[in-house]
């Protein structure tokens, strides 16, 4: 033994170390400075460097007792492997594509999740307003007065109408707080909403039945004063987009429950990954039409006035949304399944 | 050794296939450099909002409602989207994991989707935010809560945080919904192959030599211990390369050709024999992966 000296990791390391050193200069750099540090060509020559690396590993894995080398070898990979198949990056882009394709299309495709959501929000309506329409002492039990905006039993109709249309007189500033802490507050119960999809959906249907009662109570209290009319269409304006995004909130809540109680085909765990990414896709979403509900209320309600027309714009933006979710997603989704 | 073997036994491995069909073998990142990276995230955004914060209230007061609105749903945002920027913008990182080298990968060893990350980080919400609300500001915010409600959300906020401790994969909630894994960031450095001394080229005579039957003691495993061993190079203690030296020689039964042995050379030599002798006969298809009689 000895003098026929022949080891052939030896040898593979040799021919193919160069490769390495390559690769892992270019993973370096884009590890510190980010993908768009690399040239074209570099950028070209990344996943062929990776590929080749790849097979080193197998091989040295097979052949090579030399520990280092295999340690590398993985780390080297699997650093590459980020670098080729981490988030492809660009956050401009993956806006659009969410706009134009994922949402749409994944409202359509939960659409019955959407229908549960909304039938919910619609018994705890009917709920809040038979209660309080009989009694309106049951007022405050529905709805938080900090909401309520020092609205309730005792008002009269006189108040409340001023609060539907004389908002002009107050600070348009004072409204712009209101509305972006309503934002805040609704959007932090649309995530809300999703995340108790966990526990089986249970908070879910509570969470979307309370706000469900909390307008039945509003809708009650005018309507014991005569003025429903004009409380709708106060309501109304931005309310299409802002009860909407709650529902589509309250459908990602779903979503999650039925992954965990009918997980179909694959594991629970499996199936909980698949549907909480599609999930979390909608809550996204759902959050823009927060923003979206927030700026219509704290903007454009304070110059129109006129029932008829806020009753024009809630309608307008109710096709809007249909046809979005309807027409848009219908087609985003044959798309996306087309793909596949 | 014995503390050698049972370190790597506590490491866990997630192993995810590639695209092109070749099992990566991903470390798990330890409950330590999760809380640590964690830990900083937190500071880190607890200053930023408490800057905020500051601002609101100054903006109230100097520049007006526009201003504070404008603050107060950039202070959601913040709260919401801060680790769902860093980790899609930072291939599954964000400053903290950065220093706690660990990162944020799909577990079935695609893409990771900007979907998996907002999936991920909105179940914070309840991990973390609510339970935390309610603890801190409970009173504040739901006015009269129940006195049951506060033991009830430490628990709820102590069993969420554990849950990574009673899974094999060490995933929390937002993990399982995300589809998503926290590994340790791999980096080892290529270092020069032992054989490959600058002294030592092909036409090397080795001074010290070895029967087959003295090479078929030992397996893989000792050898790649005597590799580390080797690798620490000046740093090894002399007399640890002694006792190791003393112990090969008297397990294989190896009779020095002259009285005095250097040491260094002859476990140089010894690895080298070793590592031909052991790789030859891997690629025969006998892969011996311990000593003689380890099994015993």
């Amino acid at each position: 033994m000895g003098t026929g000296f022949v080891l052939k990791s030896y040898e593979f390391r040799r021919e193919r170390e160069k490769i390495w050193r390559r690769l892992e200069k270019l993973v370096l750099r884009v590890e510190s400075s980010g993908i768009k540090s690399l040239s074209a060509r570099e950028l070209e020559e990344l996943p062929q460097l990776y590929r080749a690396t790849l097979s080193s590993l197998s091989v040295a894995r097979s052949i090579s007792l030399d520990r280092n080398v295999v340690e590398f070898l993985e780390a080297l990979t699997q650093r590459a492997y980020f670098c080729v198949y981490g988030t492809k990056s660009r956050l401009s882009t993956a806006i659009i594509d969410f706009f134009v394709h994922l949402f749409p299309g994944m409202m359509w495709r939960y659409r019955r999740e959407l229908v549960l959501s909304m039938a919910v929000v619609f018994a705890g309506t009917m709920v809040g307003y038979r209660t309080v329409r009989q009694d309106e002492g049951r007022f405050y039990s529905f709805v938080d007065r900090s909401l309520a905006q020092e609205r309730g039993p005792q008002s009269s109709r006189e108040e409340l109408l001023s609060v539907l249309y004389d908002e002009g007189d107050r600070d348009g500033e004072e409204l712009a707080i209101f509305s972006a802490s309503l934002f805040n507050h609704n959007a932090g119960i649309g995530i809300l909403a999703f995340a108790l999809g966990f526990l089986a959906g249970v908070p879910t249907v509570l969470l979307l039945f309370q706000n469900g009662l909390m307008l039945g109570a509003f809708w009650a209290l005018h309507a014991n004063r005569g003025i429903s009319y004009d409380l709708w269409g106060w309501l109304l304006i931005h309310g299409v987009t802002e009860i909407l995004a709650i529902m589509v909130c309250g459908a990602a809540g779903f979503i999650i429950a039925r992954a965990l109680i009918f997980p179909g085909r694959f594991t629970r765990i499996e199936n909980l990954a698949i549907e909480g990414r599609r999930a979390g896709v909608i809550v996204l979403g759902a959050v823009f039409m927060f923003c979206l509900a927030g700026f219509i209320e704290g903007v454009l309600r304070q110059v129109v006035t006129s029932p008829l027309l806020r009753y024009g714009f809630a309608a307008a933006s109710a096709v809007a949304w249909i046809w979005y979710f309807a027409f848009r997603g219908r087609w985003s989704q044959a798309k996306i399944e087309g793909q596949r | 050794m014995s503390a050698v073997a049972l370190r790597r036994a506590e490491i866990r491995e997630a192993r995810v296939v590639t695209p092109e069909g070749v099992p990566l073998q991903f470390e798990i990142a330890p409950a330590g450099s999760r809380l640590y990276a964690f830990t900083i995230d937190f500071l880190i955004l607890a200053a930023v909002v408490f800057v905020f914060a500051v601002g609101v209230v100054l903006s109230g007061m100097y520049i007006g409602g526009w201003a504070l609105a404008a603050m107060t749903v950039l202070w959601f945002l913040l709260m919401n989207f801060w680790f769902i920027y860093f980790e899609v913008s930072w291939h599954g990182r964000t400053v903290g994991k950065r220093m706690a080298r660990i990162r944020v990968i799909d577990s079935k060893g695609g893409e990771l989707t900007a979907a998996a990350v907002f999936a991920r980080n909105f179940m914070r919400e309840i991990e973390l935010w609510l339970p935390m609300k309610v603890i801190l500001f409970g009173s504040a915010i739901y006015g009269d809560l129940p006195g049951w409600a506060m033991p009830l959300c430490v628990l709820w906020a102590i069993v969420l945080v554990l849950i990574p401790a009673f899974n094999r994969d060490r995933l929390r909630l937002g993990d399982m919904v995300g589809g998503t894994l926290v590994v340790r960031d791999p980096k080892t450095r290529l270092l020069p192959d032992l054989v490959d001394d600058a002294k030592r080229r092909e036409e090397y005579q080795p001074t010290y030599r070895f029967t087959r039957e003295q090479l078929d003691i030992y397996g893989i495993y000792e050898l790649q211990v005597l590799e580390d061993l080797l690798r620490q190079g000046v740093k090894a203690e002399k007399s640890s390369l002694e006792i190791v030296a003393q112990k090969i020689a008297s397990k294989i039964k190896w009779r020095s050709p002259s009285r005095q042995v250097d040491t260094r050379t002859f476990l140089d030599d010894f690895y080298r024999a070793q590592r031909v002798r052991l790789e030859k006969k891997a690629l025969f298809g006998d892969r011996q992966e311990f000593k003689r009689g380890y099994e015993e």
